[in-house]
């Protein structure tokens, strides 16, 4: 297990060093003038160039990218001052540190994304297993009727809709909102709550019936059947043999959608204007904010990479012939 | 007084897309303790469904059974489902025939085998784990200590069998069900799990129904025989009786396609012409019929219109007269 871990992490490093690079030069293939956004009105050509000095623009670009790389480590020295490690310089749109900003909205990115895939999977494996256990009967087929509806939906559409009654309609509950949860663990989820139902929805309907047909797939099995044999009561064998079977493949396909998790945490800031990462790397694209657009992108991708590695090791938890191999 | 498993009249029909299926139609047959009933048929003859109907084992939404199934005189097709539960893996077990799939691949053998002793008998999880040990041990695992915590894709294919049927006999059952144990397995290999089988049951004085398509089995372990075909009995009798003075021609047929060893190498099998009849709609009289070389020895269109009698005791459904077929296999 330990080899293992490590083994992923070292792979993940390379990961994450490959997509810096590919973000980082990229940006300089990019028609972009990044000194032209703190020059001001009165901008001249000498001024530009002492910005351009000052932000280490005049440097060849593997040389920015290694001082950047460094920068994160041990710090940076710039002309307005020490940048303590880790330093992801400062904005060229704001002059603000980035990591302070990135501090600040990553949490409201990583509450969305969490709470949204706990909602999902309780209730998308949920509904399926009860689809599953009630297959052909009025349950069943409500449920998938509106597991078809879920898939149908968008964010957007929920999401707004989601507003118009709850919010305006009914007063049910206030507009999102994030709050710290470590300041007000109440407010935390009250505000979060209706993000959190939006973002599940599209996928509840597609976890509720993969885990319906790998439930029906599973108690069909041939150890599902010698549990039964044994003399294992109803329920022992539903949860003991044909559930613990088609965990493997939900965890799977849970460490595939990540991705479309976190765009999906991204979406969902923007229909309910949360001020997360989502934002800030749209901003930072359109600004040539090139510190700010490699943090975010840095943390994306870390936090991508590393759910990755903890969901392999739940399968490696789950499935003892994946453990030795 | 009735014999410990007693099946009579049992009819099992299922409801698939194309039809109702009539896997199994007007069997009966009876096993006592301490003896072991071989039951041989092509694929789809029933055989399988019959002992997954003994043990309720069947999907009761597509499956419906009739007549009676009796162990100990107490009728197995109108118990509830409670019932069945405290029986099965009890007094009656089963050992299925691919042990990769029909033991779990998450959980330990040790676990898995001491899991109904759990359950039957109430034991703490040090007891139940001990005893897993004790019949590793009786089954012939090497370092049974050891192996217990492995999980069953670290043993091998006999191995594995044989922790199946530790996991069968783990509460002394009475009737043990053994649904073609030894197909997946290597000849020698075979032979061994078929000895054990037998020592098993010796000490235990367990029921035991072998459920092959392979007659050297048969010869070699069942006391009884009753061969299948379309869902019916065809022939019953002692194995010596069957195997030696077979009265069925589709048991001849059954004896005449295996390999002989007196008989030149390259000589050619004589298979049965034909193939099973579909269980959808199966062919009016005698259901071997169209495969059979002897229906113009029957006078009359007897075999084609008039279904013979199932065999009770020694005997044959065929409307060939008793001995027709004499001399006719080895």
């Amino acid at each position: 297990m330990l080899r293992f871990l490590a083994r992923r992490t070292l792979g993940a490093l390379v990961i994450i060093l490959l997509i810096s690079a590919i973000t980082f030069f990229l940006f300089f293939a990019l028609p972009s003038e990044p000194a032209l956004m703190s020059c001001g009105k009165n901008c001249t050509a000498d001024s530009l160039a002492v910005i351009n000095k000052n932000l280490g623009l005049d440097q060849p670009v593997p040389v920015q990218y290694w001082h950047y790389m460094a920068g994160i480590f041990t710090g940076r020295e710039f002309s307005a001052g020490h940048c303590p490690a880790p330093c992801f310089g400062y904005s060229f749109a704001n002059q603000q540190p980035v990591w302070d900003t990135i501090v600040d909205r990553f949490p409201t990115t990583l509450s969305i994304a969490l709470g949204g895939a706990v909602v999902f999977l309780v209730v998308g494996v949920g509904v399926g297993m009860l689809a599953a256990a009630f297959r052909g009967t009025w349950i069943d087929k409500l449920f998938s009727s509106l597991s078809l509806l879920g898939n149908a939906l968008q964010i957007y559409f929920v999401g707004v809709l989601a507003l118009a009654v709850l919010v305006s309609g009914l007063h049910w509950m206030d507009n999102p909102a994030y709050h710290p949860i470590t300041e007000d663990p109440v407010k935390w989820f009250t505000g979060m709550l209706i993000p959190w139902l939006v973002l599940s929805v599209i996928f509840i309907a597609g976890y509720s019936r993969m885990t319906r047909s790998l439930m029906i797939e599973q108690l069909s099995e041939d150890h599902v059947r010698t549990a039964r044999a044994k003399g294992l009561g109803r329920s022992a064998v539903f949860f003991r043999y044909a559930w613990r079977g088609a965990l493997a493949p939900i965890v799977t396909i849970f460490g595939i959608d990540l991705g479309s998790l976190f765009s999906g945490a991204i979406i969902t800031e923007f229909t309910f204007s949360l001020h997360g990462l989502g934002r800030l790397a749209v901003s930072s694209v359109t600004g040539t904010d090139l510190p700010m657009l490699m943090a975010v992108m840095l943390v994306g991708c870390t936090a991508i990479v590393l759910a990755n590695i903890v969901v392999d090791a739940a399968y490696a938890l789950i499935d003892p012939r994946v453990r030795l191999a | 007084m009735t014999a410990f498993l007693s099946v009579r009249d049992l009819s099992v029909r299922f409801a698939t897309e194309d039809g109702v299926v009539r896997a199994v139609d007007g069997l009966s047959f009876d096993v006592e303790r301490g003896r072991t009933l071989g039951i041989v048929g092509e694929s789809g003859s029933g055989k399988s469904v019959t002992n997954l109907s003994v043990l309720g084992l069947h999907d009761p939404r597509t499956t419906e059974i009739e007549g009676r199934i009796l162990l100990d005189g107490q009728d197995l097709t109108t118990a509830p489902e409670s019932v069945l539960e405290k029986l099965r893996g009890n007094r009656m077990a089963m050992i299925f025939q691919d042990s990769l799939t029909a033991l779990s691949p998450y959980y330990t053998v040790g676990r898995q085998i001491a899991e109904p002793f759990r359950k039957h008998t109430g034991a703490s999880r040090r007891e139940a784990r001990l005893r897993a040990i004790e019949m590793l041990r009786k089954v012939g695992i090497p370092n049974p200590a050891l192996r217990v915590d492995d999980y069953p894709h670290q043993f091998s294919g006999g191995m594995r069998q044989r922790a199946m049927i530790a996991m069968a006999l783990v509460c002394d059952p009475e009737l043990l069900i053994a649904d073609e144990p030894t197909t997946a397995l290597d000849v020698t290999v075979q032979a061994q799990i078929l000895d054990l089988l037998k020592d098993l049951q010796q000490q235990t004085g367990s029921a035991i129904v072998l459920i092959t398509h392979d007659l050297g089995v048969v010869a070699g372990t069942a006391d009884d025989v009753l061969v299948m075909y379309a869902g019916r009995a065809v022939e019953r009798g002692t194995a010596r009786e069957v195997l030696r003075s077979p009265r069925h021609p589709y048991t001849w047929g059954l004896l005449g396609s295996m390999p002989r060893l007196t008989s030149p190498v390259d000589e050619p099998l004589t298979p049965i012409p034909g193939s099973p009849p579909s269980l959808l709609d199966p062919p009016p009289g005698c259901p071997f019929h169209p495969r059979c070389a002897y229906v113009d020895r029957v006078g009359g269109d007897r075999c084609r219109t008039e279904r013979p009698e199932p065999p009770e005791g020694r005997g044959a459904a065929c409307h060939l007269p008793d001995g027709a077929g004499r001399g006719r296999t080895r």
